[in-house]
């Protein structure tokens, strides 16, 4: 399903990656690890379609509308509430049955009281579940997590555990540089240096 | 390879733009005849038209490769889009001063807002001024190279609706009648005229490929130096 | 082309409520347009004529709509949702769109103040030049929408956009006085159509290039 050879994306001089090869398959799981700055956050990026290689090629076989994108930022709008920032998305990424979707994520994720505040007013750890939602609301069968623990409480990171341990037939790429919390789920590593 | 050949269509070019140049300085003050209105003020027509066509040919020389880039992708046209877009910009302004050297000579001032031309170049020049800010503003990378491009593009639909304004905007204060007037100029004008536009352009063309082969070497040692490191 | 629809229709009411509940742009437009024409009043000197403040009105105009340009798109990249935007299945040029009407809708605001004002202060109004502005808005947003995206991108930000946006936007100041002033409007109004035409699907089919990476 992903096919990297020679990756590579370089920033003006500053080349962040460089001679990337792996493959992954349907269905797998594979573990980004490597310190800050080893480019864990451009390799998502260039798989999520957001940044184009600069070097190599890079193939992602599947729609862009299957996949789920979870970066360091939520990607949600502070001036609209929960239930309206899903509903956007939800209608962009054509959900049938959007709003009963939204409400069963918000639900799920504990966001259900909050769900008509602006997420302004929202904390750390609850946007980052929010985000959460934003990311598997169209049931993606690629998901991309960049550091999905490092802005959750414990309550979410619970949650998002027992996401990604119900793993069906979608394929997972998480970066992550503390890797013991996902290593029990993953099928692939691949270490940036 | 490639390289050398290259450096050799620039000093050819430049040779050609050299013997032109001369050939049609020559013509143009010791053959062609003086003009009845405005006498040998009148010469300066022979340096101030080319190099206006030279600055448009550059601009469009420069929107064609930006049009290559976002078609295909490729770092080489994005540099062979800004060479050219830069050439212009050094004949735009060429365009300009001589423009207002004229504008001094038959009219007593240095700037006329009546002459369409002179207009349309500052208005190009404010634009195109902007393309460097842009470039200068933005990291390196493909986004700049097809940001870059895009404004070029737009450039070459500005350069005609932004001449149709100004003939619209004259017509504010007297109307103005759409004609073609065609080149009113005897043979001989006519051909010292093509003399002067051939050599101009081949000066354009020299320089165009003398600046890319630099910043080519450039990017190329900038390469050099990265592997290195 | 439903589908296209649907999003330009669910981009341009997600701008529209943020508006309407921050209030970030409308109100600064109003006052500064308003503020503007009374400027003008002391620029001009006393017994000018109806050419100059027909001018001036074009340019309190563009320069009201430069307010916001300048903010529709630095928000989207400040908080990283133009990411999402992009990451979504949408036509790209759907984005552009959307922004485009909802700048659009802004402007309507800001002129439905500045118009009625001019009457009051200056000339009444004409029907050419209200056909004069309607024209002008769609150069403006459509132009000045991809402008912005542009502009946003780059370290200058917002600075950068007058420069960028102003040598652009002269013809339709061109047509816009025009069609305030000349004899014959028909001519200007012609030519603001024709600039929206060529510079819509400019902007329209290149807005891919400029957002993605």
């Amino acid at each position: 399903m992903i096919r990297a050879s020679g990756l590579g994306r370089r920033f003006g001089e500053r080349r962040v990656l460089k001679g990337i090869d792996f493959q992954l398959d349907r269905g797998e799981f594979l573990l980004v690890t490597g310190p800050n700055g080893s480019g864990k956050t451009t390799l998502l990026r260039l798989l999520a379609g957001l940044l184009a290689p600069t070097d190599g090629t890079l193939e992602v076989e599947i729609d862009r509308g299957r996949v789920g994108f979870l970066g360091h930022e939520p990607l949600l709008y502070r001036d609209l509430t929960a239930l309206e920032n899903l509903d956007l998305y939800g209608r962009l990424y054509r959900v049938s049955e959007r709003r009963e979707r939204a409400g069963m994520l918000l639900e799920r994720y504990g966001l259900w009281e909050a769900r008509a505040e602006p997420t302004a007013s929202f904390s750390r750890g609850m946007m980052q579940r929010l985000a959460l939602c934003r990311t598997l609301l169209h049931q993606p069968e690629l998901l991309l997590l960049d550091e999905p623990f490092s802005a959750l409480d414990t309550e979410g990171a619970e949650l998002l555990d027992a996401e990604l341990g119900g793993n069906g037939p979608r394929t997972v790429v998480v970066a992550s540089h503390q890797p013991e919390r996902i290593a029990a789920h993953s099928t692939r590593r691949l270490a940036l240096a | 390879m490639s390289t050398s050949l290259r450096n050799n269509g620039a000093a050819l070019l430049s040779l050609a733009a050299a013997a032109l140049l001369v050939a049609g300085i020559s013509l143009a003050l010791f053959w062609a005849p003086e003009d009845v209105d405005q006498g040998i003020l009148q010469k300066i027509f022979y340096v101030h038209v080319p190099v206006a066509l030279t600055a448009y040919a550059a601009f469009g020389w420069g929107a064609w490769k930006a049009l290559r880039l976002l078609w295909k992708g490729g770092d080489r046209y994005d540099l062979e889009s800004y060479t050219a877009v830069h050439m212009g910009v050094i004949f735009g302004v060429l365009t300009l001063v001589t423009g207002s050297i004229w504008a001094k000579a038959s009219w007593g001032h240095w700037w006329v807002w009546s002459e369409r031309q002179l207009t349309l170049f500052l208005i190009l020049f404010l634009f195109y001024s902007a393309y460097f800010m842009l470039r200068y503003s933005t990291d390196p990378g493909p986004r700049r190279a097809r940001t870059s491009a895009v404004y070029a593009l737009f450039g070459v639909a500005l350069i005609p609706v932004s001449f149709l304004a100004i003939r619209l905007a004259e017509g504010l204060i007297h109307p103005v009648v759409f004609t073609r007037d065609g080149p009113q100029m005897d043979g001989a004008m006519f051909l010292t005229f093509c003399v002067c536009l051939a050599g101009m352009l081949a000066l354009g063309g020299g320089l165009y490929l003398l600046e890319l082969a630099g910043k080519r070497a450039d990017a190329s040692l900038q390469e050099l130096r990265e592997r290195l490191t | 082309m439903t589908g296209y629809l649907s999003d330009v229709a669910a981009l341009a009411r997600k701008d529209l409520v943020v508006e309407l509940r921050t209030r970030d742009t409308v109100p600064s437009m109003l006052l500064f347009v308003v503020a503007a024409l009374v400027v003008f009043h002391f620029a001009l000197p006393e017994g000018s004529s109806r050419l100059a403040a027909g001018g001036m009105l074009w340019i309190a105009l563009l320069f009201t709509a430069l307010l916001a340009l300048v903010r529709a798109f630095v928000g989207e990249r400040d908080e990283g949702t133009l990411d999402g935007l992009l990451l979504a299945p949408c036509d790209r040029s759907a984005i552009w769109l959307g922004k485009t009407l909802s700048v659009l809708a802004f402007l309507l605001f800001a002129e439905a103040v500045a118009l009625p004002a001019f009457a009051l202060f200056y000339e009444p109004l004409t029907w050419e030049l209200v056909a004069g502005v309607a024209l002008a808005n769609v150069g403006i947003a459509t132009v000045g929408t991809l402008l912005g995206a542009m502009a946003a991108a780059t370290r200058a930000r917002e600075l950068l956009l007058p420069l960028l946006f102003l040598p652009v936007a002269l013809p339709l100041v061109v047509g816009g006085v025009g069609a305030t002033l000349a004899d014959e409007p028909g001519r200007y109004l012609a030519f603001l159509g024709l600039y929206d035409l060529i510079f819509a699907i400019l902007s329209w089919a290149s807005f891919e290039y400029v957002v993605t990476e």
